[in-house]
């Protein structure tokens, strides 16, 4: 794999950033009004409960994990349908560029936006609401590594829908994270759920680090091996869904969609 | 400027053979095969939806063919696509840079896609030698059409292209800023040993420019030669009342001319 390439990748994201602060905004300002809204519905919750139960790091800390991992998929996305607004797949698949080189740098860029908003969630969260984040201890590196391999791997599998789907299909996109929620478990324990859904739970590695979380704040043991479950099936899903990019790819070229997708753009 | 290739290259910089392309019912392209050489400016000819853009996208390997095969610089699209497409660039109205990006922006960005060493020096070269120096830091989406055909060609030439496609590249431009891009890419072909595969409607520029053409209808090529001589070798007056004759009749003419 080249770097140059991917560099490219991220230079024009960069640009993009720099150029269009109505591009820069949204890295940080949704996540923050999210935070700034469950951070006031902990704060009522924890004075209705009075000291009996401290929702602060089971509900916040978990709005934080999970816009984590929303913000890691939509950075893939976003930065893959700023190629299909600017109508651009002919100049960008008809260079050496191959699909990896592509991918990686998409990633690449996901990892720099969600760094953004992880930051700002962190520092509203325990600054503002007094949120015991870096109680997870080390902790935290395996939790979120395992939500940044699923988002990678969804915000891939989305990419590769609105490629194969064409870019009316982009509304598919966005509520993919909305979807998963139910069954991930992210405020409440998987048992919780009726069992066909913690069937579904099982297969998501969001579901693990949720479970783990709790475990942990409940003083209770973390499951090493549950979590390395859900960190292998995150690793799974990335490899799934790159491969399904590249056969989606393989199709748009061979149908004729990619060389069609600049018209369609602009219809 | 362009160093010249060294003459132990391959002298063919495109071979496609036996190109077919078709789709459920319909046959784009069928059993194309075609050659552009060293420094050879090639003009592909032919009616709206006779083939040109297919052959065009079947080159750039954005679109793969039900049969047949494409080699750049002696390299199969199909078995190295990197390493093939390396060696061609393009420009084409229909696929405008990004135009939220600034005209260097552009040019660096795609300079870092094809690999191109000493970026920075190659940007402000190519800025110079299409007179975009004051257009660099301009946003490509508001420049006019034949600025926004200046960037494109100083883009489809940033990595020095053994295989230069361009899709009517003039048809926006006025007729002076036509005739120097004509100059320039005629120049370029001489002095780098480009080869070029030029669309365009305007018989007036391909007699000027191309050393040969290919002339396709109904994805077939039914006539090939030089430009000058073709007319009188099918008694037509000019090149454009021979390409009318065969845009209307093209299979009776093919049948006569092979007859």
């Amino acid at each position: 794999m080249r770097m140059k390439p991917v560099a490219g990748i991220l230079l024009r994201q960069f640009y993009l950033l720099r150029g269009s602060p109505v591009r820069a905004l949204p890295m940080f300002a949704w996540v923050a009004i999210d935070i700034v809204v469950w951070g006031f519905i902990t704060r009522y919750l924890n004075s209705m409960a009075a000291g009996r139960f401290d929702y602060m790091p089971s509900l916040l800390g978990a709005v934080l994990m999970w816009d984590f991992f929303t913000r890691i998929m939509q950075g893939v996305s976003t930065a893959f349908l700023e190629d299909v607004w600017a109508r651009n797949f002919l100049n960008l698949f008809a260079t050496p560029l191959t699909i990896p080189e592509y991918i990686l740098g998409l990633v690449i860029t996901s990892m720099g936006t969600s760094a953004v908003g992880l930051a700002v969630m962190l520092v509203l969260a325990t600054a503002v609401f007094g949120l015991p984040f870096f109680s997870l201890g080390a902790l935290l590196v395996p939790f979120l590594l395992v939500l940044f391999g699923f988002g990678i791997a969804l915000g891939i599998l989305a990419s590769a829908l609105v490629l194969r789907l064409g870019p009316a299909s982009e509304w598919l996109v966005w509520p993919l994270p909305a979807l998963l929620s139910p069954f991930a478990g992210v405020f409440y324990p998987l048992a919780t759920l009726p069992r066909w859904m913690q069937a579904v739970g099982h297969l998501l590695p969001p579901s693990y680090v949720f479970e783990g979380m709790r475990a942990v704040l409940a003083g209770r043991p973390l499951s090493a091996a549950s979590l390395a479950v859900g960190g292998a099936i995150a690793g799974l899903d990335i490899l799934l869904a790159a491969w399904f990019f590249t056969r989606v790819f393989r199709y748009a070229i061979r149908t004729g969609l990619l060389a069609r997708y600049s018209a369609e753009s602009s219809a | 400027m362009h160093a010249p290739l060294p003459d132990s290259l391959d002298p063919v910089v495109l071979s496609a053979a036996g190109l077919c392309k078709s789709y459920p019912g319909v046959i784009a392209l069928e059993q194309v095969s075609l050659a552009v050489h060293r420094g050879e400016v090639v003009g592909l000819l032919g009616p709206n939806g006779a083939g040109k853009t297919t052959t065009i996208n079947l080159i750039l390997g954005v679109l793969s063919p039900t049969a047949g095969s494409v080699r750049i610089g002696g390299i199969d699209l199909a078995l190295d696509r990197p390493r093939a497409l390396a060696q061609v660039n393009f420009s084409a109205v229909y696929a405008p840079l990004p135009g939220n990006l600034t005209v260097a922006q552009n040019l660096r960005f795609f300079g870092l896609i094809y690999g191109i060493p000493r970026l920075g020096h190659r940007v402000e070269e190519s800025l110079r030698q299409f007179d975009l120096e004051r257009l660099r830091n301009t946003r490509c989406g508001v420049l006019s059409s034949g600025e926004q055909t200046r960037v494109a060609l100083a883009k489809a030439l940033l990595n020095r292209p053994r295989l230069l496609l361009l899709d009517e590249p003039t048809a926006s431009l006025d007729p002076a800023a036509a005739q120097t891009i004509r100059a320039r890419i005629r120049t370029l072909a001489a002095a780098t040993g480009c080869g070029i595969l030029w669309t365009s409607h305007n018989m007036y520029e391909v007699e000027e420019v191309c050393d040969r053409v290919l002339f396709l209808s109904q994805g077939r090529i039914l006539l090939e030669g030089d430009p000058r001589r073709l007319p009188r070798e099918h008694g037509a007056a000019t090149l454009e009342e021979l390409f009318i004759r065969l845009a209307r009749e093209p299979l009776a003419q093919a049948m006569e001319s092979t007859g």
